[in-house]
């Protein structure tokens, strides 16, 4: 394996940090990305994996990224719902990485709605 | 799919949705032909689902009667000259293989296999992922028992942790292939 040591210190930051914050609970908000074949063919894996990075680099808590099948509109895909609590549900489509991050500093850490992606909207 | 790992993500999701507590992926390539194997060991099919299940008019899900995943693999292994098989046994597992010369015009890309098993371990923290990686004799092999040993009861899909495997399991294969599968 290529760096069981950068593991380690991985592991040590995560303990630091473990005691600030229990273990996930419903209050998360939830970022689920659609990755059946329609979504995969569609770019859903860059799409997820923006929304991690965004998740990682800004060091949310209380964020989590999830994964689902499809979501019925494959000609839609990539799709992404956003549950944050107690607000109704968002629902994405199209979404791009680049667009993957403008809602997390839009929609997740400031709580406006990212417009044009809004599946009513497209 | 625009790259073969984004098929074996596809593959795998399968496996996930099978239940499967272990999920093996291998590349291996021998001279010019590289063989792409996802094993399981989920819930399995049924002889009559098994023996329809490359045609896209099968498919496992509910929103739809189209399954294209499948078809996709095969098809993309058979345009470059090579095979697909899949064995399967009811409540034992699932084994998808194909075969691709890498020699091919047709031969589509492998892509960034580290996002794929990222992706993978991020949706399924509990199922054991091994990954061997064999080009031409080189091998390198990665396996989630072995992280989750070290993490010692700290979570695997932490996102910290996703990015390290990602960039680990990317690192690991430019180095074995050194530009041989491209």
């Amino acid at each position: 394996m290529k760096s069981i040591e950068e593991l380690k210190a991985i592991k040590a930051r995560m303990q630091a940090e473990i005691n600030t914050r229990d273990a996930s609970t419903d209050a998360d908000t939830r970022i689920v990305v659609g990755m059946a074949t329609c979504g995969i063919a569609a770019g859903a894996r860059p799409v997820l994996n923006a929304f991690l990075e965004e998740v990682r680099n800004k060091r949310l808590s209380g964020v989590r990224v999830t994964q689902t099948g499809c979501l019925g509109m494959c000609k839609l895909e990539p799709m992404v719902e956003v549950f944050v609590p107690g607000k109704e549900k968002v629902t994405y489509v199209k979404v791009t990485a680049d667009a993957a991050r403008k809602i997390v500093a839009d929609h997740i850490v400031n709580g406006s709605v990212v417009n044009e992606y809004v599946i009513t909207n497209v | 799919m625009r790259e073969l790992s984004l098929n074996v993500l596809d593959i795998a999701e399968n496996s996930i949705a099978a239940g499967a507590a272990r999920i093996d992926i291998s590349l291996t390539l021998n001279e010019n032909l590289l063989e792409i194997s996802i094993k399981d060991n989920g819930c399995g099919m049924s002889g009559d689902f098994l023996a329809r299940v490359a045609d896209p008019f099968t498919t496992s899900r509910t929103t739809r009667r189209v399954g294209v995943g499948i078809p996709f693999f095969k098809m993309a292994a058979e345009m470059t000259g090579g095979g697909f098989r899949i064995e399967s046994k009811e409540g034992e597992g699932t084994e998808i293989a194909a075969v691709f010369d890498i020699e091919s015009v047709d031969f589509m890309p492998m892509g960034d296999i580290g996002d794929t098993l990222g992706a993978l371990v991020m949706h399924a923290p509990d199922t054991e992922f091994t990954l061997r990686i064999d080009v031409r004799g080189n091998v390198c092999e990665f396996c989630t028992a072995e992280i989750k040993e070290i993490l010692d009861g700290l979570p695997i899909d932490a996102p910290e942790v996703i990015s390290f495997i990602k960039s680990t399991v990317k690192e690991n294969f430019d180095s074995i292939n050194g530009g041989i599968i491209p």
